[in-house]
C-alpha cells in the first residue's frame, strides 16, 4: 500500500517482521515532498521503534485476524488454545505470554489474533475472578506490608491483596496491570 | 460519536468566533487597500503540474489545489489588485497542520514584486494583531512571539549553509532539501519571531520569476511563524515559454514516478503571455488562525475536521 494510506493501526510487514503503526506524524513542506515519521511496535517483542517514509514509498500491510478462542490446557511450555468457530488448536509459547499466562483458567474465553497462521497475540478480559488458594504466599522477593500481601490464586498467579482477603475468597483481577480490583465473594 | 462531535463544536467555540472576526479584517484590509475580492471555480479541467501535490478528481475535473492560475487569468485581463479566500484540496494531505480541504487567501498586485507583497503580508499580520488586541505580540504554543516589521529575512543559500551545512545551489538534491528544511532549518529560525525565507533554487519554484545572477534564484518567499509555514509569495513568471518548460519538467518527474499524468493548462498558458508583472501570495488561514487562537492543530481550527466531516 502507498505510505499515504497508513494510519495509527494499520499493521505492515518489514523484513518479515510485523509491527502495528501507533502513531503517524504527516509533516509536508507546501510545495516539497511529505514526510511520515511512524512510531511502530513490533508484534513478535512488543518493542518500539520510529521510521521515517517519504510521499511515493510503498509498504507492505499486513492483514491480522482476530479470533474468539478459549483456553484449553498447558502443554510443558506452551498454552493450547482452541478457535471458538474452526476448533483448530493453537499452541502459544509461555514468552508471548509474559506474566498474563499466571491468570490463565481453563475454558477462559480470550481474544487472538493471527497472521497468517502465527499468533501474535492473546488478549484475556480485562478483568478476570480467581479464588484464592492459599494466604500469605512467600515469595523471595516480596515484603508482606501493612497495606499488602501476597496470595497464590488458583492459576498459580502471585498477586498481592488487601490485608482482609483470605483463602477461598474470589477476587477480581486486573490482567492489564496485574493487579487486585475487589473481593468479589468472601468465603462463609 | 454524536457525543464527540458536540463536545469538539462546544470546546473551539471561541476559535470559530475568532476565524469569522480574522475574515472581516482580512476583508477590510484588502478592500482599504483597493482590491476586488473574486471567486474561481472549484471544479476545475486542470491543475497546476505540481510534482508534490495531488489533486482529487471528481466527474473527470479536478477539485482546485490552488487559484492561481485563475487569478493570474484575471490579471491577464486587465484585472491589477485581486483577492480571494476559497477552500482547496489536496488529496492525503492529513496531520497536525494539514487537512486535505482547507482555506487559502491568495491576493495578487499588478507592478509588485515578491518583496511588496512580503510587506503587505507583514501589514496584514499587523492588522490582524491589533484588531484582535493583542498590540504587536502574540503568544503561540508556551512562546512570544514579536510581529513588528519588518521581519527578518535570510536567504535559502544562507539558511541552508547555517543550518544544514550544504549550499543547495551548489549542487541540488531536492529530496535532501526537503527533509533538512523540515528538520534543520525550520527549527533553527528565531523563536520569537517570524522568518523570511527567500531566493529558491529554480528548481523550486516552478511558477516564478528567475533573477539573473550567479547563481540565478527564483524570487519566490516564505513566510514562517511559530514553527507553521503560513504563507508562500512569488514575483509572478510572466514568460509562457519558461513557464511551458518549467510545467514540462514537472510533467515529465511525475511520469517518471508512475503517477497520473497532469495535462498541460494551456488557458493558463496563454494567459500567461499577457500577464503584467506581478507579485502573489498564497496564504494558508486554517495555520494564520491557529496562531491567533493558540491552536497546536488545525483541527482546533475546524468545525468539521477531515475524519468528523
Amino acid at each position: 500500500m502507498d505510505i499515504g494510506e497508513v494510519s495509527r493501526n494499520t499493521k505492515i510487514l518489514i523484513n518479515g517482521v510485523p509491527f502495528a503503526v501507533e502513531d503517524v506524524k504527516f509533516v509536508k513542506p507546501g510545495k516539497g515532498r511529505a514526510m511520515y515519521y511512524l512510531k511502530l511496535r513490533n508484534l513478535f517483542d512488543s518493542t518500539t521503534r520510529e521510521q521515517t517514509y517519504h510521499s511515493g514509498d510503498k509498504v507492505d500491510e499486513v492483514r491480522v485476524s482476530s479470533s474468539d478462542m478459549q483456553y484449553l490446557y498447558k502443554e510443558g511450555d506452551n498454552y493450547i488454545f482452541m478457535d471458538n468457530e474452526t476448533f483448530e488448536q493453537h499452541s502459544v509459547p509461555k514468552e508471548l505470554l509474559g506474566t498474563r499466562s499466571q491468570f490463565l483458567k481453563e475454558g477462559m474465553a480470550v481474544t487472538v489474533s493471527v497472521m497468517e497462521g502465527k499468533v501474535l497475540e492473546v488478549t484475556l478480559p480485562k478483568f478476570v475472578e480467581l479464588a484464592v488458594v492459599r494466604g500469605a504466599a512467600s515469595t523471595k522477593t516480596d515484603t508482606i506490608t501493612a497495606q499488602s500481601k501476597m496470595v497464590e490464586l488458583e492459576t498459580g498467579g502471585i498477586l498481592a491483596v488487601p490485608p482482609f482477603v483470605k483463602e477461598g475468597d474470589i477476587v477480581k483481577v486486573d490482567t492489564r496491570t496485574n493487579t487486585y480490583v475487589e473481593r468479589v465473594t468472601t468465603k462463609k | 460519536m454524536a457525543g464527540d462531535e458536540s463536545l469538539h463544536l462546544s470546546r473551539i467555540k471561541a476559535n470559530l468566533e475568532r476565524r469569522a472576526l480574522i475574515y472581516d479584517v482580512i476583508r477590510a484590509f484588502f478592500r482599504r487597500e483597493g482590491f476586488l475580492e473574486v471567486e474561481t471555480p472549484l471544479q476545475v479541467p486542470a491543475v497546476a503540474p505540481e510534482k508534490y501535490i495531488t489533486p482529487f478528481t471528481v466527474n473527470g475535473r479536478f477539485l482546485s489545489t490552488s487559484p492561481e492560475m485563475h487569478m493570474k487569468r484575471l490579471l491577464a485581463a486587465g484585472y491589477g489588485k485581486i483577492f480571494q479566500i476559497c477552500h482547496c484540496f489536496r488529496k492525503s494531505e492529513r496531520g497536525q497542520l494539514h487537512n486535505p480541504e482547507f482555506t487559502m487567501l491568495e491576493w495578487y498586485r499588478a507592478g509588485a514584486d515578491y518583496m511588496q507583497i512580503i510587506r503587505d503580508t507583514e501589514r496584514l499580520v499587523l492588522a490582524l494583531a491589533r484588531k484582535l488586541r493583542l498590540g504587536t505580540k502574540i503568544h503561540y504554543q508556551g512562546r512570544d512571539i514579536d510581529l513588528v516589521s519588518p521581519w527578518p529575512r535570510i536567504t535559502v543559500r544562507e539558511a541552508f549553509l547555517r543550518a544544514a551545512g550544504w549550499d543547495p545551489f551548489g549542487r541540488l538534491d531536492e529530496e535532501r532539501f526537503d527533509v533538512d528544511l523540515v528538520e534543520k532549518v525550520i527549527p533553527s529560525f528565531a523563536p520569537d519571531r517570524p522568518t523570511v525565507l527567500m531566493d529558491y533554487p529554480v528548481e523550486m519554484a516552478s511558477l516564478a520569476r528567475l533573477r539573473t545572477g550567479t547563481p540565478p534564484v527564483a524570487e519566490r518567499a516564505e513566510v514562517f511563524i511559530g514553527g507553521l509555514e503560513l504563507a508562500n509569495a512569488y514575483s509572478e513568471l510572466t514568460d509562457a515559454a519558461e513557464q511551458e518548460r518549467r510545467f514540462k519538467q514537472e510533467i515529465d518527474s511525475m511520469a517518471l514516478r508512475g503517477e497520473n499524468k497532469i495535462a498541460m493548462p494551456q488557458r493558463f498558458l496563454e494567459a500567461v503571455a499577457r500577464l503584467p508583472e506581478c507579485g502573489g501570495n498564497a496564504l494558508g488561514i486554517d495555520r494564520l488562525v491557529m496562531l491567533f487562537c493558540d491552536a497546536a492543530s488545525i483541527d482546533e481550527v475546524l468545525a468539521f475536521p477531515w475524519d468528523m466531516a
